[in-house]
């Protein structure tokens, strides 16, 4: 672990003095990756005693501190009654102890497991820029399917995120010029294109105060993830479903799918295909080999391609009553 | 009664080390504390291996905080070079490291940073610049099958190679056969205490705390490498956090511990990392094997033929023998098994858990699984009929075989049925199987000795080099001492796991309870004759008495200890010498697993349900213990059916997924309902305690019961392990 500065934020409304500092909230993966000198920051601002640690109400919507662990997100009867596909999403990831000190705003920011990545020793893009990518032809099963570029496969590993991004929750940021933003889910994560070593459009400095999940969520809501091992393991695939069934046809399909890009992937030509519709299966499997036209599998991950829509319609036929528990 | 019954042998008497354990007052390697303090070593890593070494520039990292110094091959002390004397095992020969510019295999220690603290040693070690040029090497033994050789000798076995009777013709004339290859992926203890010592000199002694099996043969090892005398060495070791074959012998970390204590002249600990552990511990090879099997129409096998190919580390003369159950588990007319191996330059091979057996019982009992649907016979029925009455291979008669007692009693408490059509049972979302096989692993003793004291305060205290490994030693010594002096538990202090100490073979194998077992009893024993002599000269003749206090009972008689002892107590010696027991018989612990696994058959998620195990080890030595042992192997089953694989990457080859993030090993909720069963029995003539080896056993066929069960479930024979969802996802259901 190279040496580094340690700061506490105090206030979230005052970044003018974060110049070239990273924030430090559980660091389950932050503290993790500098040992292994993955992540060499100079100068770590802790954000954990700086407010943004509330679960409210307002105007409808739900505003979520991003220092709100993942354990009393998960748990808050706000969140189990309207968004019960965060709170399943949630409770999928890690462990009770990771969970405990795990923050919201850090689960986005969680780094890739790509083996290549977490090997200091193997090329990796993401890592170090231009050193190449060892995953390409390398042991890629759990890599991405969709999105991918020619520089990396990697995946996003987050649970929480996949479901943020289908219920159309808004990330809220602040800079350190003490402007504002709000960045959909879907939308904070990059594909790696050709700068692999950017997950996300934070800018430096850049702090995630909170989310925003939006009134009225579809009332139908699921999170399925698959993963080899039962619990304390990274998804194979996820996929958080959200719909309205009315008057026998779906509306605001919401489709998230984990383990297969560099993003929480919106399904959204498959969405678009069930807008509308009466729920059936066929319909269902249709709309996601739609969504898996582009699909490139790399060797080890080519059964993603089957699986994935296998995944979610299964869900769906679930969440419309026509399948099984 | 006034006072509680003495304790006896197979009671389940809770761990006595228990409290020490939860209170973090057991003292284990890496919490040894030095007045004046430990330096700390830092491992660095060979990034790519085999290779030359062109650059190694150190001088940012000797410049470092709080770096004392920094060892490579240029600075370190003198040894013996690796691998010698060559004659020796591989526990005992030279372990060298830092010898040269030569790195054998990825991930090889280049250098060791010794700072004031572990973080400034790991930050400096970052600052090492290193340059390799790499030569070519040998890593997937399949790819490189024009170089493999037969191996001197397989692990726990007599013969590399066995060939009874006239395979070919055998096999031509079956009416059913089966031919197929089996691939198990590259496993690691994983032991959830890394391997850590603590090295100390005092001018020529050597004082080493570390987490290790077995002492003895690490005390040679640390001779053998370092070239001082054994005499100079003491190792101790009273709590080891896990082994599972990772520690029998000394690996990379122990030898740089020594060698920077040495060149540092302080105490010097090096505890590996998590990710050290996957390249500097040893691991189970990846394995190919290959089973034809045939039998008549009767069910009766005619013909079985394993091969096995696996990596040996190069200079590290180990091979696993997973044809091992092969030769003792059923009649057959012929039986041939053959075991090859393929030099590579990788980290250590050596002994995991149930080496031979894990994966032996995991290919060829799920073979004789679809050997037995070929032939339209119930799996169950399928064992019973081709049940041997003796070793089908040597001819020995068994010692004690209860294995079809074992299969009767397990198919009754698991509700065993009858196959299904595969896919046919289905609840909701989950296709449901079921399936079963064969526990079967070679029961041995080893060389043992012990010594004991009891003085006038009524405490024993007994003293062998035998470790504890999490197993229960203390414990279960405790017992055998206990009945056999009829002296109460708490009056007995146990020490363990010091070369000071009577020499045993430690923790492996599952001989470490029947080995030290037989000679503390042995020595208690001893003990009590000439208690007897001394009582007998008191005056008192009796032919039975226990311990009460500080007095001894014997019959309406109490003689104060004080009276009939010494003033430093009374002492004995036992010993076990395994050439008088056995009397030529084949001798193994057997059993039989039952499983039940669900698939989810939209996504192809795989989950063992409820498991029966029904064991026959002889004499239980502790219910509770011995179920733990059991219930852990079953587990490590579970693992080697469907989690753990230490994935490869070829090109490099290196282990890629070193942390327990992704090496896979199975958490609670992957383990649902196991039901753990002993049969009460006595081995006669295995040992003089009348036990067999249960440390293992729990594995063996703990596997391929689940495969089995997912056949049922899915219709897939699947021929590589761990199974994985991708494995059945094609076969399942349209949705």
């Amino acid at each position: 672990m190279k040496p580094f500065e340690y700061d506490r934020l105090e206030n979230s409304h005052d970044l003018s003095a974060v110049a070239n500092g990273r924030y430090l909230g559980g660091g389950t993966n932050l503290i993790d990756l500098m040992k292994h000198q993955i992540e060499t920051p100079d100068v770590l601002v802790d954000v954990t005693r700086a407010g943004m640690d509330t679960i409210e109400q307002r105007d409808g919507a739900v505003l979520v501190g991003s220092q709100v662990s993942n354990t009393d997100l998960a748990a808050h009867p706000l969140i189990r009654k309207h968004y019960s596909v965060l709170s399943t999403a949630l409770l999928s990831g890690a462990t009770q102890q990771l969970r405990n000190k795990a923050t919201t705003g850090g689960n986005f920011l969680q780094r890739t497991r790509c083996q290549y990545f977490y090997d200091t020793k193997r090329a990796c893009n993401k890592r170090q820029p231009g050193s190449g990518c060892d995953a390409m032809n390398g042991l890629n099963r759990f890599h991405a399917i969709l999105g991918e570029s020619e520089n990396c496969i990697a995946v996003h590993p987050s649970d929480m995120a996949v479901a943020m991004a289908a219920l159309d929750a808004v990330v809220l940021t602040r800079k350190p010029d003490g402007s504002e933003r709000r960045i959909p889910a879907a939308d904070l994560h990059r594909l790696p294109g050709d700068r692999p070593d950017l997950d996300h459009v934070l800018e430096q400095g850049e702090l995630i105060v909170g989310v925003e999940l939006p009134e009225k969520p579809p009332k139908l809501q699921a999170y399925r993830k698959v993963r080899d091992r039962s619990s304390y393991a990274f998804a194979v695939v996820s996929a958080a479903v959200a719909l309205d069934v009315e008057d026998g046809q779906m509306r605001n399909v919401r489709i998230g799918l984990g383990g297969v890009a560099h993003k929480p992937w919106r399904a959204s030509k498959a969405e678009a295909a069930l807008e509308g519709k009466a729920p059936d299966t066929a319909l269902f499997m249709q709309a996601m080999r739609e969504e898996m036209a582009d699909a490139t599998g790399h060797g080890h991950n080519d059964f993603k391609i089957t699986l994935a829509p296998r995944v979610v319609v299964s869900m769906l036929k679930q969440l419309t009553g026509l399948g099984e528990n | 009664m006034d006072h509680a019954p003495t304790t006896l042998i197979g009671d389940a008497l809770n761990r006595v080390d228990g409290p020490a354990k939860v209170t973090g007052t057991a003292m284990y390697a890496g919490d040894y504390k030095i007045e004046g303090g430990i330096s700390e070593g830092y491992i660095v890593e060979a990034p790519v291996g085999p290779g030359r070494i062109t650059k190694l520039d150190v001088s940012a990292a000797e410049n470092a905080d709080g770096v004392i110094a920094v060892l490579t091959y240029r600075n370190a002390p003198a040894q013996k070079p690796y691998g010698t004397p060559e004659d020796e095992g591989r526990f005992t020969q030279s372990h060298a490291v830092l010898e040269n510019d030569q790195v054998r295999h990825f991930g090889e220690p280049v250098a060791l940073v010794v700072a004031e603290t572990l973080e400034q040693a790991r930050y400096a070690a970052s600052l090492i610049e290193i340059e390799i040029e790499p030569g070519e090497g040998v890593y997937n033994p399949l790819e490189h099958r024009d170089q493999e050789e037969q191996p001197e000798s397989v692990d726990g076995l007599s013969e590399v190679d066995t060939y009874e009777g006239d395979f070919d013709a055998e096999f031509a004339g079956s009416d059913f056969t089966v031919e197929a290859s089996y691939f198990t992926g590259a496993q690691h203890s994983a032991a959830m205490e890394p391997h850590v010592t603590v090295a100390q000199w005092d001018g020529e002694k050597l004082t080493i705390h570390m987490a290790i099996q077995i002492i003895a043969s690490a005390v040679s090892a640390f001779a053998n490498t370092l070239g001082i005398d054994e005499e100079n060495i003491r190792i101790i070791s009273p709590f080891t956090g896990g082994g599972f074959g990772s520690k029998l012998g000394v690996h990379n970390e122990a030898i740089l511990a020594a060698l920077a204590a040495k060149h540092c002249g302080c105490a010097v600990r090096v505890a590996q990392t998590r990710r050290n552990v996957f390249a500097n511990g040893p691991h189970r090879s990846r394995h190919l094997q290959e089973l034809k099997l045939g039998a008549g129409k009767d069910g009766k096998l005619k013909a079985i033929r394993h091969y096995s190919l696996a990596s040996m580390a190069r200079n590290y003369p180990f091979a696993e023998a997973p044809a091992s159950p092969t030769r003792a588990s059923y009649s057959a007319n012929a039986i041939h098994t053959i075991h090859r191996v393929v030099k590579a330059d990788i980290p250590k091979v050596d002994s995991m858990r149930a080496p031979g057996e894990a994966i032996g019982t995991l290919t060829f009992e799920t073979a004789i699984d679809e050997l037995a649907e070929k032939c339209g016979i119930d799996p169950v029925e399928f064992r019973l009929i081709n049940e041997p009455q003796a070793d089908p291979t040597s001819g020995d008669d068994f010692a004690s075989r209860r294995l079809v007692e074992c299969i009767r009693t397990g198919a009754e408490k698991f509700g065993w049925s009858g196959r299904v059509k595969p896919g046919s049972r289905r609840e909701g979302r989950k296709l449901i199987g079921h399936g079963m096989a064969v526990a079967i692993r070679p029961n041995t003793l080893s060389p043992a000795s012990a010594e004991v004291s009891l003085t006038a305060d009524g405490r024993l205290t007994a003293r062998l080099d035998m470790t504890d490994i999490g197993t229960g030693s203390y414990t279960i010594l405790t017992q055998i001492a206990a009945e056999t002096l009829s002296i109460p538990a708490d009056r007995i202090t146990m020490e363990l796991g010091d070369s000071s100490f009577p020499t045993t073979a430690g923790s492996g194998g599952s001989f470490g309870a029947a080995s030290s077992g037989s000679a503390l009893f042995d020595a208690c024993n001893s003990l009590k004759s000439a208690l007897g002599e001394r009582l007998a000269q008191a005056g008192v003749t009796a032919n039975a008495f226990t311990i009460k206090g500080e007095k001894i009972v014997a019959g309406d008689r109490e003689i104060a200890l004080a009276d009939i002892l010494d003033q430093d107590g009374l002492q004995a010696e036992g010993s076990v010498d395994p050439d008088n027991h056995g009397n030529g018989k084949a001798e193994y612990s057997y059993g039989v697993q039952f499983a039940e696994v669900e698939v989810d058959a939209d996504t192809g998620e795989l989950r063992v349900r409820r498991m029966v195990g029904v064991f026959d080890a002889g004499r239980i030595l502790n219910r509770k213990t011995a179920r733990s042992q059991l219930m852990g192997g079953m587990i490590f089953g579970i693992g080697g059916a469907l989690l753990e694989e230490s994935l490869v990457d070829d090109r490099y080859g290196s282990f890629m997924n070193r942390d327990f993030a992704e090496y896979h090993i199975a958490v609670n909720r992957d383990v649902p309902d196991l039901d753990v069963n002993m049969l009460d029995g006595y081995s006669k003539g295995s040992n003089p305690l009348g036990s067999k080896g249960i440390g293992e056993l729990g594995i063996c066929g703990a596997g391929p019961a689940i495969a089995n069960a997912v056949y049922e479930a899915t219709g897939v024979r699947v021929r590589k392990f761990p199974i994985h969802l991708e494995d059945v996802l094609d076969q399942l259901p349209a949705l």
